[in-house]
């Protein structure tokens, strides 16, 4: 893998009100390390929404004294969020319904994750100094 | 960010300006059912002004749908931009709703 670097690395109070202010510095990082601007206004913009809920509204439970860090290294290759949260973390892997099917259309949740996984190129999760959700942005 | 509501004839317009994401989508909710108890059956969604929507935004228009439906009414959506048109077909969402090109087209098509 090449050498990264730490584009940005920011923590934030686990409160939904902060999510939009995050996703504008990260949406502007991306733009300043000239990724395709369509990448940097849908993929990084949505992907990171519903990573930085999840963390704040499961991971966190919502409670405001609890954080949320956000740190983006970038790479000739990649760009790489992880979003850690103070909880016990989930199961990536676990059989979810699929929202896209007729049945589940007008379900109002569970395209969270969905969103996360089409529109990253990799989404992993793993604990280290909290749950890490990582998000891998190619940059092609 | 904030949703401003006008009526255009029979139809209740709403704009969305800025995102529609988990911190604003109650108040897209409320706002829109608030019109509903009044008796208003007809609502359009106006994109044009709008950033991005999460999931929990995309769960609000469907939630909003259904609503809307069981009270005898329509809800269809206009000026979705390029991104926001590839997030209603990521998810076939875009199979649900009534989706125009301009608000005169939607408004049109009531």
């Amino acid at each position: 893998m090449s050498d990264s670097e730490v584009a940005m690395d920011v923590e934030i109070p686990s409160d939904v009100k902060y999510i939009e202010g995050v996703i504008e510095l990260a949406t502007r990082k991306c733009r300043e390390l000239s990724i395709p601007p369509r990448k940097c206004s849908l993929n990084v913009r949505v992907a990171l929404a519903e990573a930085l809920s999840n963390a704040i509204l499961r991971g966190n439970g919502d409670a405001a004294h609890k954080h949320v860090r956000i740190k983006a290294t970038v790479s000739d290759a990649a760009v790489v969020f992880d979003v850690t949260d103070e909880g016990p973390g989930f199961d990536l892997g676990a059989d979810r319904p699929d929202p896209t099917s007729p049945e589940n259309l007008m379900q109002e949740d569970g395209r969270g994750l969905f969103l996360m996984q089409r529109l990253m190129d990799r989404v992993e999760r793993f604990q280290s100094d909290g749950n890490v959700v990582r998000l891998t942005l190619n940059r092609e | 960010m904030s949703f401003s509501i006008s009526k255009q004839g029979e139809v209740v317009v709403v704009d969305v300006e800025g995102q529609l994401i988990v911190g604003n989508r109650q108040e897209l909710k409320q706002k829109v059912l608030d019109e509903l108890e009044k008796g208003e059956k007809k609502f359009l969604i106006d994109f044009s002004q709008t950033g991005y929507i999460d999931s929990s935004g995309l769960g609000v228009l469907v939630s909003l749908s259904k609503k809307i439906r069981e009270q005898g009414g329509e809800l269809r959506l206009a000026n979705l931009n390029d991104d926001l048109q590839t997030l209603f077909e990521l998810t076939k969402l875009d199979t649900l709703f009534q989706i125009s090109e301009t608000r005169e087209r939607a408004l049109e098509s009531f």
